[in-house]
């Protein structure tokens, strides 16, 4: 049935993507070994280092938890629901997608900031301090990933419809059971490949955690913003050992998500 | 496809302006969705078509809801506004002072410019890789079609690294763009490269090839074919991820902070510029250049949410 499209249009395309894409990935790895492995483990030996993977590991995890929370319940409502506003809604959740990482981090800092803050002055009052610290992190994390796991949910709540649901329902289930049971098991995939998306994004953010985290080295430093200032100070080698880990965690998220996808597609089709 | 039943279930998610194309991410994840749609049509059709209607909100759902929206107005929607607010505060003499300061007017300048010009890259190459990945059949397609997710997934410092390390002072090519807004337009196509080929790719792979083998046996050459009769089908596709392409590349800082080198009134872009007023404690300014990316980024969804409107009436 597929017709052999021209040889030169498939020439140029590839030329295109191993330029663009294939062959600098691939240096990130030969450049973290480029002078063997030695560098690489005082890399990781390194405290300064270890902090802000700690770090990344933290704000990720939390943007994962309150992302899910959030996406999964309000996925629920916007599919199973009808209440004024719905529309309204359902383009706000989106909004974070089209703001711009340094926006971000502007924006939480002018809220949450300790000296003139809206809100960031009442919490500092209480002994709270969001910016330069790891709740700015994670906040500033949070609001670039939001929209991820409720976008992968929406569909497949769509998909499965409420038939499962109102027949467990009308045999005596409770909300919650009926949840566990039924819809948590519908959206499961959905759910996986929403949550890897997600960790993926707030492992590699920069821009707004730049802004919100003061960059305060082994306090606030997250693991992307010490591969900027490695490679400021000309530790070429340590630069590209801590992007190839975070390349890893990308491309094992990738792989994920396409071992998912193949799932999917084998059983509909 | 399954439009005409997704009646009432579906509101939420075709009015929300990214669905059909790509996100901000963006992954284009409810377009993967539909290559196996086709499938799928009539079991959905069965299933969706007599459901009732959602019920409106019980007391729990409700409290949920107002959760929702405290949690979304404390993280996303106070904050925007008060980007707007401040940038605001200054008057219109402000905003109009800080638009021109000349170092300003560059790096946006910049911006606009390297954001369209990696646009109609994107809009040419993005198709040309769509066309490739489902019209063409040799070994190792699946691998480029797993390369074009790593410009999503990919932490964008990483990205400027990366090609930093080919197309950077130590190029084993022996080409060093660093500094020079050709790395800008390098980084943006890295970054942007995945939305048109992801809006394009399920509208190629869905679209009906009768008319094609048609023009065919009329005698139509295969370049004939392609613009005659494709590229119209495929045009609000390709408008949509242009449009995702263009709001990414302004927006965009991570992956040029490295390979940049941010030279003032050169290879500096609107978001290393903004951040450069917040270090140095101009909030209000950084706030007028954030107020402007945002509005840019807004008519970008409104036209895309436009485009898709139009490429329904056509799917």
């Amino acid at each position: 049935m597929a017709r052999r499209g021209p040889v030169v249009l498939r020439a140029v395309v590839i030329a295109y993507l191993v330029l663009l894409v294939a062959w600098p990935v691939s240096l990130v790895f030969t450049g973290a070994f480029a002078n063997g492995l030695a560098p690489v483990l005082d890399t990781f030996r390194d405290p300064l280092v270890l902090n802000a993977l700690r770090l990344t590991a933290i704000a990720a995890g939390w943007a994962v938890v309150l992302n899910t929370v959030f996406g999964v319940g309000v996925a629920l409502l916007l599919v199973r629901r009808t209440f004024p506003g719905r529309r309204l809604l359902a383009a706000l959740v989106d909004l974070p997608l089209a703001v711009s990482p340094v926006v971000v981090g502007l924006a939480i800092a002018l809220v949450y900031g300790a000296r003139s803050g809206w809100l960031g002055v009442p919490l500092a009052n209480v002994g709270l301090d969001i910016i330069y610290s790891t709740p700015g992190i994670v906040l500033a994390t949070t609001f670039i990933a939001l929209p991820l796991v409720i976008r992968e949910i929406i569909p497949v709540l769509e998909e499965v419809g409420t038939e499962q649901e109102q027949a467990a329902r009308s045999l005596g289930a409770g909300p919650w059971t009926t949840f566990r049971r039924i819809t948590l098991p519908a959206i499961r995939w959905g759910l996986v490949y929403g949550v890897v998306l997600c960790l993926a994004r707030a492992v590699g953010e920069f821009g707004a955690v730049k802004v919100v985290s003061g960059n305060l080295i082994g306090r606030t430093q997250t693991a992307t913003l010490t591969v900027e200032e490695l490679y400021m100070n000309f530790d070429r080698e340590g630069a590209f050992a801590v992007a190839a880990t975070l390349a890893s965690v990308s491309i094992i998220a990738i792989a994920i998500v396409g071992l998912l996808r193949a799932r999917t597609e084998r059983r509909t089709s | 496809m399954t439009t005409p039943v997704r009646d009432d279930a579906a509101v939420a998610s075709s009015s929300r302006p990214g669905v059909a194309g790509g996100d901000g991410v963006g992954r284009p994840v409810t377009s993967r969705r539909r290559r196996g749609g086709g499938a799928r049509g009539s079991h959905a059709s069965s299933s969706r078509g007599v459901a009732p209607a959602a019920p409106p909100l019980s007391l729990g759902a409700g409290l949920g809801l107002g959760l929702a929206v405290l949690w979304l107005s404390l993280l996303v929607l106070l904050p925007l506004a008060a980007v707007i607010a401040t940038a605001a505060a200054g008057g219109w003499d402000g905003v109009v002072r800080v638009l021109t300061q000349p170092q300003t007017a560059a790096a946006i300048r910049l911006t606009l410019e390297q954001a369209a010009l990696v646009t109609v890259i994107n809009a040419v190459m993005g198709t040309a890789i769509a066309w490739v990945l489902v019209r063409d059949r040799f070994p190792g397609r699946r691998v480029l079609d797993v390369v074009i997710d790593v410009p999503f997934a990919l932490p964008t410092v990483v990205a400027g690294l990366v090609l930093l390390a080919l197309y950077g002072p130590q190029s084993p090519l022996g080409v060093d763009i660093a500094n020079t807004k050709v790395a800008v337009t390098f980084a943006l196509a890295f970054v942007t490269l995945p939305f048109v080929v992801r809006t394009v790719q399920p509208v190629l792979e869905t679209l009906d090839r009768s008319a094609e083998d048609a023009a065919r046996s009329l005698g139509a050459s295969g370049w004939t074919v392609f613009r005659r009769i494709v590229l119209p089908a495929l045009a609000p596709a390709i408008a949509a991820g242009a449009a995702l392409s263009f709001a990414r590349g302004v927006a965009e800082y991570g992956s040029l902070v490295l390979i940049s080198g941010n030279l003032a009134m050169r290879t500096e872009v609107a978001s290393v510029r903004m951040l450069g007023y917040i270090e140095g404690g101009d909030m209000a300014a950084a706030a007028v250049v954030a107020t402007f990316l945002l509005a840019i980024s807004l008519a970008v969804t409104l036209a895309l949410g436009l485009f898709n409107r139009v490429g329904g009436r056509r799917g």
